[in-house]
This record gives structure tokens, sequence and C-alpha cells, in this order.
């Protein structure tokens, strides 16, 4: 048993060695900063005042460049909205419907069941708005990079100036925590770039954490669920393990 | 096998026309298995576990699923948000993909230290060979179908591999792209071997089982059962020791699962799959790593592939290289000191292949390649006849019983 155990758990550290260094691949001398996550570790959960706020910051700084198109309205129950209020921020949007019984397409309020509309109808639109470069979809982002909550904070914090010998050319900006340094993406928050209703400090830092936990729940909005299904499970399998090993030791005892 | 062993009248007709039942029994009770297997002789049963949980949680998936390129990537993303208890389905099926390769190389390295190669199990070696090869053809394929960035430039990489095959290597990439370049054709294929391997494994794995079964499992001390003293029934000594194994696996499998569900991935595929922008570093899942080493470690492209490829072909013919009529590592020093080399040696190739080939560590590549050649095309079959082996015991029974004492 003892020997087993200790050959499973040499398995699974060798893979996260080897697996772990094949995604740090490519960062480069980056500078990560760490947040104080609530959705971090086995028992972590979305804070909802958090997401709400980091929703505001990115609908008043982001969604001006960036879509969130795997989220629907009715997804921001989430958020801790209920019906009302879902209703009527979807109703702010105009999306095409259509045909009608004349064949026409037209224009109609959002209604909770819609995706939120991205900013740009496709890539070229978007390329065009922003001097060639592409700004990426945000639903995934926090799955899509390498310790994707802290890199996000990281990279919104990012922005300084470019030290003496790297040269910044017209409509690029010097980040940090980029990989390469040089980003498309002026700088997005400066603080009070929104105006918060429940009193939370609108610094960088509060911003920036408000929308990275924002985005983490559009990346992963089972989290919570999975996270309490895990506790349970793996409850349940550790007692599994001990009677197994107990009902093994009674069994073989006959043996000897 | 007299149907008169059961007392239920319907098992007893069932079984009088179609045996069964019998040969349940048979082989719960009176298949004979050494009694003094280790937990290593779990990963066995552990493999086949892996192989359900993949097809149950495949199947589920591709009712779900969309095998086209604008809509692969989309249909992933409704099943994690959108189809009921979807994100765990797919997560399991992704980190049971890892597992099943931890299982299987464990089980691989289990044959390896004990010799469980050799006659008369060369066979079942070699089945056991062709189905790791169709789990990685298998898990190379289901790798691209969620069609991300990792996805699509792996598969481009991987089938771009068969280019170097003088004079027809191109004629054969287009024919497995289905096109001019990895595309919609590429994916429909793709996700159509996916679902249809699986199955042809579960078919080998009965092979593996039959061959299995002639024998007889090999045991640590790598002897064979001299008789009904050194063996004891399947059914419930090995049920329940297997069953303590199932219990670690499923628990090892629950923490990745719930709390480490991406670690094992990489975070390019959740960026959908564009061929006008390459991702800095190609790397292919990490159970290729040592494999993507090899391949690497030459700069010749069709040396490369070969070498990959001799690199599995070389456990085909393991059992004629290693001729040393002693099993197990138990009573074969040297061969002991080796064996630790070899799986530092592939531990090291499945790091390197991780890291971008370049510097240091293409140097390093090359020797651990070049190792694991050594290894088995010169050490092996030196070691055969020039090492001495330590006395082996009489039966399996006595160092069991010895062991036993010495405990008491």
């Amino acid at each position: 048993m003892g020997k087993f155990l200790i050959a499973s758990v040499t398995a699974l550290a060798a893979l996260i060695g080897v697996a772990g260094p094949a995604h740090a691949a490519g960062g480069g001398d980056v500078k990560l900063v760490s947040g104080e996550w609530s959705f971090a570790g086995p028992f972590g959960y979305f804070d909802k005042g958090a997401m709400q706020r980091g929703f505001q910051v990115y609908l008043e700084v982001c969604a001006g460049c960036h879509g969130v198109e795997y989220l629907a309205f009715r997804n921001l129950a989430d958020l801790g909205y209920n019906d009302a209020e879902i209703k009527a921020i979807a109703a702010e949007y105009e999306v095409m419907d259509g045909p009608d019984d004349d064949g026409e397409m037209f224009m109609r309020p959002a209604r909770p069941a819609d995706m939120i509309p991205s900013p740009y109808r496709n890539d070229n639109e978007a390329r065009a708005n922003n001097n060639g470069a592409l700004p990426p979809d945000l639903s995934l982002i926090t799955k899509a990079r390498a310790n994707g909550a802290d890199y996000l904070y990281s990279l919104l914090l990012g922005y300084e100036d470019a030290p003496a010998d790297t040269e910044v050319p017209e409509g690029m900006y010097y980040n940090n925590a980029y990989s390469g340094h040089l980003i498309a993406m002026p700088q997005p928050i400066y603080g009070d770039d929104v105006e918060y209703t429940d009193g939370t400090p609108t610094t960088p830092e509060s911003l920036a954490a408000d929308v990275t936990h924002f985005l983490m729940w559009a990346a992963e909005p089972k989290m919570e669920a999975r996270k309490r299904i895990g506790v349970a499970a793996v409850f349940f399998l550790s007692i599994f393990l001990i009677m197994s090993y107990m009902a093994k030791r009674r069994v073989w005892a006959e043996l000897h | 096998m007299s149907a008169e062993k059961f007392s239920n009248p319907v098992v007893r007709w069932i079984d009088h026309r179609l045996p069964v039942f019998s040969m349940l029994d048979h082989e719960k009770y009176d298949y004979p298995v050494p009694k003094n297997l280790n937990y290593f002789w779990n990963f066995g049963v552990l493999a086949g576990l892996a192989l359900v949980i993949m097809i149950v949680t495949g199947i589920v998936l591709a009712m779900n699923y969309t095998a086209h390129v604008d809509h692969a990537f989309s249909s992933v993303e409704r099943i994690m948000r959108d189809v009921n208890h979807g994100w765990l389905i797919r997560y399991i099926h992704m980190n049971a993909a890892s597992f099943f390769f931890i299982v299987v190389y464990i089980h691989i390295f289990r044959g390896l230290y004990y010799g469980s190669y050799k006659a008369p199990r060369e066979l079942l070696w070699m089945l056991g060979v062709v189905i790791f090869l169709l789990m990685m053809a298998t898990a190379f394929m289901g790798y691209v179908l969620p069609w991300g960035q990792m996805s699509f430039w792996g598969a481009t990489v991987i089938t771009n591999l068969f280019s170097a095959i003088p004079l027809v290597g191109e004629s054969i990439v287009t024919f497995l792209w289905g096109g001019f370049s990895v595309d919609n054709p590429t994916l429909n294929r793709f996700f159509s071997l996916h679902y249809l391997m699986p199955f042809v494994i579960a078919g080998v794995v009965v092979l593996h089982i039959v061959a299995l079964h002639r024998f007889g499992s090999n045991n640590p001390i790598g002897i064979d059962a001299k008789g009904p003293q050194d063996t004891i029934s399947f059914h419930p000594y090995y049920t329940i020791k297997d069953m303590v194994g199932i219990a670690m696996f499923l628990l090892l499998l629950a923490v990745a699962v719930f709390f480490f569900p991406n670690a094992m991935g990489h975070p390019d595929n959740y960026i959908p799959a564009n061929p006008m922008q390459t991702p800095a570093h190609i790397v292919p899942e990490w159970y290729f790593l040592p494999f993507y080493a090899i391949l690497r470690a030459v700069p010749d492209k069709l040396g490369g592939v070969l070498l990959m490829f001799a690199a599995i072909f070389v456990l085909f013919i393991l059992p004629w290289l290693d001729r040393s009529p002693v099993r197990s590592a138990r009573f074969r020093p040297v061969f002991r000191i080796f064996f630790w080399l070899l799986f530092i040696d592939c531990i090291a190739l499945g790091y390197l292949g991780g890291k971008p080939a370049e510097g240091v560590y293409v140097v390093l590549s090359r020797i651990a390649t070049v190792w694991y050649f050594l290894h088995f095309l010169l050490i092996l079959p030196l070691l055969s006849v020039f090492e001495t082996t330590r006395p082996l015991p009489k039966s399996i029974s006595e160092p069991v019983l010895a062991t036993a004492k010495g405990v008491a």
C-alpha cells in the first residue's frame, strides 16, 4: 500500500513537473503580481459584488473593443442580478433578428436569451478600428493564458515607461507583464475610470481585480458547482479507499 | 464445466445453451493467480477502467459535439456552459485521457522491471504495444477535436511528419488531410476515427486478456507457479485488491477533475484555431513529449520520424533483445540499475520534449535519445550474456512464507 501510494503520488508529481514547464514556455522576463482571489483553492467561490463591479468595468472600459461572445444576458443571473435587472440590461442592446413574414431582417431590443453582442461585426472590422491589431474576445481569456487571473491582473497594471534601450513603435505600448513587452492595447485602467455605487474604492488595483474576477467567472462559470461537488467526491472516495483497504486486509488475513 | 453448479434455474437454463456464466465463474474462481502480486499488478485493471470511462464520457460528448471547423470550438464551449453537467463530462474525458496514459506508462514500466515480456508472454507484450500505439493515435485525434490553437497546430505538425517519406510523402499527407491543409475534411475524418479507435482498442484488449489467461500473470519474483500452493483464486483476493487500486485511481482522478481540470492541458487550446497565426511554441500533449523530444533530437526530418517510430518498434522486439532467462529485476542487480537509468532517461525526454528546441536542450535531447536506444539495442543484449544473476527461490510460496515469518 505504502509503495503504491508513493508510486501514485510520484507519477502525479512527475506529470505536473513535465506538463508545467511546457506551459510556461515563451514567457520571457515578464513580471506577474498575484492577486488575492476568493475563487482560488478547493473552497473557492465567486464574490458577487466583485463580479458586478467587474461587469461594470468591462462595460465601461473594455466593451468598446472586446466582446464576450460565449456569454448570454441570462448568464448574468450568476452575478446576482434578478430577472427584471437582466431584462433591463439586455434591453439596452439592439440585436438583429428575422427574417420576418416579409423576408426582411430587422433590429429589436435584446432579450435575456440573446448572446451579449460583440463590439465589431467581424475580425476585419475589429482590426480596421484598432491599427490592425485584433482585440481578443475575453470570454475565455483567463483560461487561454497561463496563470490566467494573475496574468490578466498583472497585464492591466503592467503599463510603465519603457526602459531607455527599448524603442516603442507608434501605436504600441510598453507592458511589463506582456510577452515581448510591446502591446497594441493602450493602458485601459488609470483609476477612477468608473464610478462604483457600493463605495468600493476605484484605485487601479481594485478596478483590475474586479474585472479579472468577472472574467474568471466568464471563462469558468461552473467553477463553484465543480468545487462543491469536488469536495464531496473527494470526501466520499477517501472513505471508499479506506474501506476498500480495510476489506482487503481482512480478506487477505485468511491467507497467512 | 457442469451447469449444475448454479442454483438459479434461469441461470442454469441459459448457461446450458450459452455458457457465459461458466466462463465468468471460471475466470473468477478457477483462474489461478500467483499469490505474491504487488499493487503494480493493479494497473492492467486500471487501464481497462480508464478505457471504459473514456468510452462512456466520449459517447456522451459526441452527442453534443459538432465536427465542423466553424462550430467545433463553440460546440465544446456549449458543452462547458449549457449542457447539463457537460463541464463534468468533458473534464472527466480530458483528465481521464491523461490518467489513462499515466496508468499505461506505469503498466509498461512494471512489465519492463519484472520481465513480463519474456517467454511465454511475448505476444501478450506485443499486443500491449499495439494497444499503446492505438491509444496514441486515438489521443492525438481526440486532441484535434476542440479545434483550439494547439489542436490545429499539433495536427499540422504531426501530419506533416509523413511528408518526410521519400517520393510518396506529400501524397500521403494530402490523403490524410483530405485536402491541401488541415481543414474541415481533416476534422471530420479525425472525429470519425476518434470514435472508431476505442472500440478497436477494446478488441485488442480482449486478445491481450486471452493471451494473459493462457499462462496467467507474471509475478514480482518472476518464476512460474509450481502448483496450487503458489496460487490463489482471482476472486475474492485480487478483486478486493484491485478495488483498493480503483479507489485510489478514482480519488486522484477526482482531485484532477474537480480542482486542477486544466493543469494537464495547454492554455492555447482555449484560443480558437487560427491558421494564420502560429503559436510561439507548439507542444503536444504531455504524454507524447518523450517521443517529441526524440523526433526533434535528429537534425534530419526523415531521420527524426524514423527514430520516433523506432522508439516504439524497439518495444516490439524487446523479448528477443533481452535474452536473460531471469525475468524479475529483483534477481538482476545490474539490470536493475539500468532499468532506473532508463526510467530517468524517459522522464528526461519528457521534460526536454516540452522545452524549446534550442541550445542545451537539443544537446541533452540527443544524449537522452542515444541512451534510450543504447539501453534496448546494446545494454540489454549484453546483460543477457554477462550479468551474474542472484539465485532464484525454489517456488513462489517459499519467499512469501519467509517474508510472512520475518514480519511475524
